[in-house]
């Protein structure tokens, strides 16, 4: 059996469900749409076909994910990865702090903070615009939410504007939503070795 | 249309955050969508509309949004929830059948503390009568519900600053 992974990492492992996933050959048109399987494509994880069994929400979330995560203009690509990674940690999802630690490693080109974060922990020194970004996403991930106004003035100070804090408040909260799901749902387990 | 998420924030029209707001408009559309989807969906399966509605009450309570509390609250009026659904929305009430009382003890150890939730809570639903399908339904709605508080406290602490 694989060992489950309790250490932060960013080493991605595998997904195991504690719940069936869909079997895509028995799977409704709703569901095929709501994965957006195309006789073309059709590689989709064990996380989606988890999620498949409730097609309907399913099918907003994948665009609004992507939206989140990825869309233009606003706060950098890799500064949502770190929201995404802060959310992670508050709430213990090793699967998605891992994916989202190495895609911020990626695309920040450094491997040094995401190091120290999970080393150090939440309170790990950084330059000051990644610490203001680290705190208040894991301050929002609270439950309740604990950020307050001044880590959202810390974030200004750091240069943050309008649109970049809106984004970093969409990654932060979404991953409330994806690590409520990633985390109860399945655990992370020991990639084999290739 | 109205959106529940910049209506709770209460963002000033004209103002910075509108501007910031607005050109995120396909989120906030999406985040309504995925509302809808996760409270009044076409094929609700073993969690009804009210039953749902209230579940969502608890986890706004849960998160101290007395407003967001409020809205869902009224979303259970409006589905019809039975006066057993409508307790589901109180903090004090932990169900009084055994699948009541796993669904509401998942809810709110997924809402409050995700972080300790294992492969044996998803066991206790099962052994509760609750199917593999009612278990995503249950963990999308908490975990959608946790996501719009967020969205809501952030733009709320924005808009004081403002």
């Amino acid at each position: 059996m694989s060992k489950v992974v309790h250490e932060f990492t960013a080493v991605v492992p595998e997904w195991k469900p504690h719940v069936t996933p869909v079997d895509i050959t028995q799977a409704s048109a709703a569901q095929l749409d709501a994965l957006k399987v195309t006789p073309s494509n059709r590689q989709v994880s064990d996380y989606l076909l988890v999620l498949a069994h409730d097609a309907e929400t399913l099918k907003p979330r994948s665009p609004l994910f992507n939206g989140i995560m990825y869309n233009r203009g606003g706060l950098s690509r890799a500064e949502r990865e770190l929201g995404a990674v802060g959310a992670s940690i508050v709430n213990r999802c090793i699967y998605c702090a891992a994916v989202h630690a190495s895609r911020y490693n990626q695309l920040a080109r450094d491997e040094t903070a995401i190091a120290r974060i999970f080393a150090e922990g939440l309170d790990a020194e950084l330059d000051p615009r990644s610490s203001a970004i680290l705190r208040f996403a894991a301050r929002l991930s609270e439950c309740p939410p604990a950020a307050t106004a001044d880590d959202l003035s810390a974030l200004r100070q750091a240069g943050l504007d309008d649109e970049e804090i809106l984004d970093l408040v969409l990654s932060a909260a979404l991953f409330g939503w994806a690590n409520r799901l990633m985390h109860t749902l399945g655990e992370p387990v020991e990639a084999p070795a290739v | 249309m109205r959106d529940l998420v910049i209506d709770l924030a209460a963002i000033e029209p004209g103002s910075g955050l509108a501007a910031a707001v607005s050109k995120r408009a396909d989120i906030f559309a999406l985040t309504q969508a995925t509302h809808d989807a996760a409270i009044t969906p076409i094929y609700a399966g073993g969690l009804s509309h009210g039953l749902r509605a209230a579940l969502a009450c608890r986890i706004a309570r849960i998160n101290a949004d007395m407003d967001l509390a409020r809205h869902f609250l009224d979303l259970a009026g409006k589905a019809g929830a039975s006066d057993a659904e409508r307790r589901v929305a109180e903090l004090d009430f932990a169900g009084d059948d055994l699948r009541t009382s796993a669904l509401v003890r998942h809810a709110d150890l997924v809402a409050r503390d995700p972080k300790s939730a294992t492969g044996k809570d998803i066991a206790a639903l099962r052994e509760s009568g609750v199917p593999d399908a009612d278990i995503v339904r249950l963990s999308e709605l908490v975990a959608f519900v946790s996501y719009q508080i967020r969205l809501v406290a952030g733009l709320r602490l924005m808009q004081a600053a403002s």
